[in-house]
């Protein structure tokens, strides 16, 4: 299958790969899986006092959309708040990422990871 | 085409199949499908024997292979399979990633093939329990079947891993 340029950028130089400490009160962090091809993703964020999305770091098991499509989140999740973050969807990442029908799901997979991680970080907050 | 895969191949729908039974069944079917006896047959009779030798064929892949028995059988239930539900235990999701990352770093360990086979076996057994779950589960009551689609999604991702050992196996052994 024919990779985008842009998908291709992001698996050649993913950005912000890595891993935070998740047991820190400050990170959330969200696992995902899709089950069509097996892939797994984690996608950590770390929350300023301010609500505000500082760091992001993601670990990724699977194909290239996958990766690019965690690498994109991770960048545009920076700087933005709790919910401004929530409202990135799949459709939008498959748009940046021209992926194609089939690869759908790997955009699907980051949004979720997206919402996982930050449900994590609110359940920490709110246990606080 | 009212006749399922099973009844085609004449073995009881279940989730454990009797491998020995299924190739020599197949073997039958293949024979008597085969278009070479259909040469001097009619266009109609032979483009029926092609669709029912293609139609075999399917079916012997599908019962053949756990992962798409599995995956048939609760299509045959009426159950979909959410490609898109990415929700699945944290601790199953967790240890999914360690058993890649230790599977990256088999290349770094100072031995690499016992690295390498501590992820397989570990994984061929999760795959065993699985697929022991499932057997069960195919033969218990309806309500023990809606358990069978997360069994599914984590056998798929044992045959992802497992793919992803054999190749690394081939890394090493080529030294690439």
């Amino acid at each position: 299958m024919a990779y985008s340029e842009k998908v291709i950028e992001h698996y050649e130089n993913p950005r912000n790969v890595g891993s935070m400490d998740k047991e820190a009160p400050d990170v959330g962090t969200g696992m995902v899986g899709a089950p069509a091809c097996g892939d797994v993703m984690r996608l950590q964020i770390k929350v300023g006092s301010d609500g505000v999305i500082e760091d992001a770091k993601f670990k990724t098991y699977g194909c290239g959309s996958a990766i690019a499509s965690s690498s994109l989140v991770t960048e545009w999740m920076k700087g933005k708040t709790l919910d401004q973050a929530l409202e990135i969807k799949n459709s939008a990442i498959a748009e940046e990422l021209a992926l194609p029908p089939v690869k759908i799901h790997c955009s699907v997979l980051a949004e979720d990871a997206i919402k996982a991680a930050i449900t994590d970080y609110k359940s920490k907050q709110g246990k606080a | 085409m009212s006749e399922n895969f099973f009844q085609l191949f004449g073995l009881p729908v279940a989730f454990e199949v009797d491998g020995e039974a299924l190739a020599l069944r197949y073997r039958d079917l293949q024979r008597a499908a085969h278009p070479d006896r259909f040469v001097g047959a009619s266009d109609r009779e032979r483009l029926l024997s092609v669709q029912q030798a293609s139609l075999i064929n399917e079916a012997y892949r599908t019962l053949k292979d756990p992962l798409e028995r599995a995956r048939y059988l609760l299509q045959l239930n009426g159950i979909e399979i959410a490609d898109t539900d990415t929700a699945m235990e944290p601790a199953f999701l967790m240890e999914q990633m360690e058993l890649r990352e230790a599977l990256d770093e088999v290349r770094a360990a100072a031995d690499p093939f016992a690295a390498l086979n501590a992820v397989r076996d570990r994984a061929e057994q999760l795959e065993r329990g699985l697929m022991a779950d499932l057997a069960d589960l195919f033969g218990g009551t309806p309500e023990a079947l809606q358990s069978a689609p997360e069994r599914v999604r984590k056998l798929q991702f044992m045959r992802k891993l497992l793919e992803e050992v054999d190749g690394r196996e081939e890394d090493l052994v080529h030294g690439t």
